[in-house]
């Protein structure tokens, strides 16, 4: 799965006896504690570099590869791997902590602070089954497998676009 | 802070002008990207700012008025020229020892650990080193006089992709370890994405664009449309740079903030540095320069924050 490819699962979460092949991980282990995370970037996405450290961030809660009170990758580490701008690791950073996902503790780096909410399995069983009745039916109309993407991308966007001018009309209020 | 600043600036060599009535503030805590074609006069204005060539008009100082090539200026500065030019015929540690006595301020012990770190052999002479190598020596040389400013003249052009990247990685560790403020030149605008968050454009011998890159990119958009409708729509916009099809144009706007400027049936994208650059650089009379005010000095804290 890509998914695997993008993150790479943890071997020492603290708490975990480290696996056999652990060992390949201590010169990283060995500046402190090591992030359950590595970010890797796509240059080719678009995207900008903050956004897809946020991305992978929230993509890693998600699957939980991140749990909280897990430490992000420092500052520094990200910057001598990835040969980026230490202001994008920080404004990544700030983005999850606007967020409410992790917060700085000083002096000791950026941890995981909430989670994400995680939809029961019951829930999105049913999501799934009323997404498939909806890709059937646009087959059946003639819609080729890119028409489907880009019609729920546009659609995806246009809720976002509403729910976010709804939200910041709110907040304008208060 | 501003680490270059420079008015009515100009050099000239014969009767050309490498530089001309060049105005330019780089604030303090970036990674500024000096971007222009070849014989732009990249290389001749950082000449300028580290005194190793004097004006022919105008002036440039360094870290808020002192004179570039000052020994206060000098002091601050480490500068690494293209080609990272050492001493072929001597050891890594003649090098040492040589930069060493030729400076006021020289970390010995950083120096050794970093090219232990690196695996450079300290009895190899340095023209036998690999470029990548050699390249990282004059870095390693370079940090090791601790300066506030560093600057790159090109410092990747000779270097394989991985060396590209360890250079540029090891560039921005020194930058997250402790407020050193870089400016690198470079025509490889790829490669700069990712590091530079200032960017200064030059063509043809002044300055065209220059400002933090999450400012630029914010103000300009690109906008696709019908080609036929590009000419009433290109009065109100400012329009960068136009690439048309028969049937459809690519508009590269400054929106100045006013999102949502694209007329209807139209679609608005934002634009990558690359995009940015490229746009500005094929239309020399375009211009997006930031007024007196933009060149705002940088809390001492926000420079020293990366310790995280």
């Amino acid at each position: 799965m890509e998914v695997d490819k993008q993150i790479r699962p943890a071997r020492n979460v603290a708490g975990a006896a480290p696996s056999g092949a652990g060992g390949e991980d201590a010169p990283a282990a060995s500046r402190g504690a090591m992030s359950p995370i590595e970010f890797r970037l796509d240059p080719g996405s678009g995207v900008p570099t903050y956004l897809q450290l946020v991305q992978q961030v929230e993509h890693a809660l998600r699957l939980g590869y991140l749990k909280p009170g897990d430490q992000l990758p420092k500052v520094r580490d990200v910057v001598a791997s990835l040969a980026i701008n230490p202001n994008t690791v920080l404004k990544a950073y700030r983005e999850l902590e606007t967020k409410g996902l992790a917060a700085g503790r000083p002096g000791q780096g950026t941890f995981i602070q909430a989670t994400l909410n995680h939809v029961a399995l019951p829930e999105l069983t049913e999501l799934r089954r009323s997404l498939l009745g909806w890709l059937a039916t646009a087959d059946a109309t003639g819609l080729d497998e890119d028409g489907m993407v880009a019609l729920f991308t546009s659609a995806l966007r246009g809720f976002r676009e509403r729910r976010g001018a709804a939200s910041g009309d709110s907040e304008s209020v208060a | 802070m501003n680490v270059i600043e420079a008015i009515g600036l100009g050099k000239r060599y014969g009767s050309t002008w490498a530089l001309r009535g060049c105005a330019l503030a780089i604030p303090a805590g970036h990674v500024a990207a000096l971007v222009g074609p070849n014989g732009a006069g990249k290389t001749t204005l950082l000449n300028l700012a580290v005194g190793l060539t004097a004006p022919t008009e105008g002036m440039v100082t360094v870290f808020d008025g002192w004179p570039a090539g000052s020994p206060a200026a000098l002091d601050g500065i480490a500068f690494v020229a293209q080609d990272a030019p050492l001493y072929r015929n001597l050891s890594v540690a003649d090098m040492l020892h040589l930069t060493r006595n030729l400076n006021r301020r020289f970390d010995q012990g950083y120096a050794e650990a970093r090219l232990g770190q690196l695996g450079i052999p300290m009895g190899r002479r340095a023209g036998n080193l690999s470029g990548g190598q050699q390249a990282q020596l004059a870095l390693t040389l370079a940090l090791a006089r601790r300066p506030r400013l560093l600057v790159l003249d090109e410092p990747m052009a000779m270097l394989d992709p991985l060396a590209r990247h360890d250079f540029m990685a090891a560039v921005m560790a020194a930058v997250a370890d402790g407020g050193v403020s870089v400016v690198l030149s470079s025509h490889v605008l790829a490669e700069l994405e990712r590091v530079a968050d200032y960017l200064v454009l030059i063509t043809s011998g002044s300055v065209q664009v220059a400002g933090e890159v999450d400012d630029l990119l914010a103000c300009h958009r690109v906008l696709t449309g019908p080609a036929a409708e590009a000419g009433s729509y290109a009065q109100r916009l400012d329009v960068v740079n136009a690439r048309r099809g028969g049937a459809q144009v690519h508009l590269l706007v400054r929106t100045n903030g006013r999102s949502g400027s694209a007329p209807p049936g139209w679609e608005e994208h934002p634009v990558s540095l690359e995009e940015l650059a490229l746009a500005y650089l094929r239309e020399p009379g375009a211009a997006a320069l930031p007024g007196p005010s933009r060149a705002r000095a940088v809390e001492p804290a926000e420079v020293t924050n990366w310790q995280r």
